[in-house]
């Protein structure tokens, strides 16, 4: 039954067999770096809840249009993320009309299939893409940016989409390419105020090919987890978090790259009022009225003092080098 | 429009005299606060809940301001001497939406922070305009007792209290250069025309009434 040996735990008679001081005092640093690892694991799943937090539930109005964490830097603010209803109910489209109830209103007559975008101008593969190929044309990113609305109210919202620089890639711009135009959806039959003259239709706006080719300018195809509900621009748009709202062309129908800085539908509106640039920046008003402050929709009160409006609206650290030694206030 | 109908004519005007006429009036022109003090309490004032009150308020006062200025026009036209009693609550009320519209903006959009407010009127003309028509507004409100009409004298008070007509013309220009930013005059055209009319009417009616007279 027993089993007799020569070793009784204690009495090792080959060298051999004793482990060495160095190599068995490693098991304390051992045990640290377990209890490390595993406070390690707690923290990761402290985390993942976090980032769950974060990560925004689809409402079910649409059809489902997931997109990965994106990997960008500053792609996802950890900023609440603005109610569904008050980012499609309330927001500016002036083809559907100019109070920020109208186009949650009356775009649904906007028809987003069949859908293309025209790619033209200074690219060396012009060519026109249908709107399931763009879908197709790059991994889907989700990414939470804030939104600053020249009129002085903003948002958090989970965008949907891919950088423009990747399907600008594809094109292969021409040395001479120095701006990118977005043109507009201007269909009369469709919606309702294209033709009045609050605007030169169809609305335009345009980047520097710089600005354009920033990580963190998004061509957006959906919101929420779902595709880009009509009143917000579907079925494709671009958003630009460091501008004004006003800078992301939403429909976007033709890509244009130019030598020349391209005519924007504001700019032509009214000129000293609303640049070329359009940063997002709270030491530069707005002719009319202050651009310090901010009211982030659906999150203050009615009482309370309306927040500080960020430079470059808080995107500062990403895109603040694009514009190096420019003056701001000049080119406004 | 100068076919008498003298028994339904007559029949509107004891209507109007009817004691309870004026408390009701006093009851229905605070309905659009009432509405506008549930809507905020209960979320129903859509995503911007400061701007929309900031507006109402100030549609409210273009909208009382021209019931004010249609009461003389109506009651010559309608021939209702009755309607006159009614005149100066509408002011009155004018004035005290056009306050709230004031209150809504300086504490909303201004944080009640008068160094702020004081930079905005200077920075925005439409601000300006809008704060002269308020201070116009309340000089008329504040002489609108019978007391103020009696130290001013009949001709003095009624040459004061014409002035609401510069007060009709600042809160259109008020309201024109606040669209302005969108384009968006159709709204403003409306008020406008409706203000026009009102002030057109009535050198046509009082002379139509000379004439009979």
């Amino acid at each position: 039954m027993l089993i007799h040996t020569h070793d009784n735990g204690f009495d090792h008679r080959r060298a051999s067999e004793i482990t060495p001081r160095a190599v068995y005092e490693q098991r304390r640093a051992l045990l640290r770096l377990m209890a490390g690892g595993a406070a390690g694991a707690l923290l990761a799943s402290w985390a993942g809840r976090q980032a769950l937090a974060q990560q925004v539930q689809p409402p079910g109005r649409l059809a489902a249009l997931p997109g990965a964490r994106s990997a960008v830097a500053g792609a996802v603010t950890m900023e609440k993320p603005t109610d569904y209803k008050d980012a499609t109910g309330y927001n500016n489209f002036y083809e559907f009309g100019t109070d920020k109830s109208d186009p949650a209103r009356n775009a649904h007559t906007l028809k987003t299939r069949p859908w293309t975008v025209e790619v033209e101008g200074l690219v060396n593969k012009p060519r026109r893409f249908d709107i399931d190929e763009l879908l197709r044309l790059s991994p889907m990113e989700e990414r939470i940016y804030r939104l600053r609305c020249v009129e002085g109210w903003s948002m958090v919202i989970p965008w949907v989409g891919y950088s423009l620089a990747e399907l600008i890639r594809r094109v292969e711009p021409q040395g001479s390419a120095k701006y990118v135009e977005f043109v507009t959806l201007a269909d009369k039959a469709t919606m309702p105020y294209v033709g009045s003259r609050i605007l030169d239709w169809p609305y335009t706006e345009g980047l520097r090919m710089d600005e354009a080719m920033h990580p963190l300018t998004l061509l957006a195809f959906g919101m929420y987890g779902e595709v880009l509900p009509n009143q917000n621009g579907a079925p494709v748009r671009i958003v630009v978090p460091w501008k004004y709202g006003f800078k992301s062309a939403k429909s976007i129908v033709r890509i244009r790259f130019t030598e020349k800085e391209p005519a924007t539908a504001w700019n032509k509106a009214a000129r000293n009022e609303y640049g070329f640039y359009s940063n997002v920046n709270p030491g530069v008003d707005h002719p009319r009225w202050s651009q310090a402050t901010e009211r982030r929709i659906g999150e203050d009160g009615l009482f309370a003092r309306k927040r500080k409006t960020l430079l470059f609206n808080g995107y500062e650290a990403q895109v603040g080098q694009l514009y190096a030694g420019m003056d701001l206030k000049k080119f406004y | 429009m100068r076919q008498a109908r003298p028994g339904g004519q007559a029949a509107a005007d004891r209507a109007l005299r009817h004691p309870a006429a004026k408390p009701l009036l006093f009851a229905l022109c605070l309905l659009p606060l009432a509405w506008l003090v549930y809507a905020a309490a209960f979320d129903r004032l859509g995503a911007n809940p400061a701007e929309a009150l900031i507006r109402s308020m100030g549609d409210w006062t273009l909208r009382l301001l021209c019931l004010t200025l249609a009461v003389t026009p109506l009651r010559l036209a309608a021939r209702l001497p009755a309607l006159a009693r009614f005149r100066r609550m509408l002011g009155v009320y004018t004035f005290f939406y056009a306050a709230l519209h004031l209150l809504c903006y300086a504490w909303f959009d201004m944080g009640l922070d008068g160094g702020e407010i004081a930079r905005d009127v200077a920075k925005r003309p439409f601000i300006l305009v809008g704060m002269c028509g308020f201070v116009l507004l309340l000089v008329l409100a504040a002489t609108s007792f019978n007391r103020a009409m009696r130290w001013l004298g009949g001709r003095r008070w009624q040459r004061l209290h014409r002035s609401v007509y510069l007060v009709a013309g600042l809160a259109l220009l008020h309201f024109f250069w606040m669209r302005a930013g969108k384009n968006d005059f159709a709204e403003v055209a409306v008020y406008a025309a409706i203000l026009a009319a009102l002030l057109l009417a009535r050198p046509w009616l009082r002379r139509g009434r000379n004439l009979e007279s």
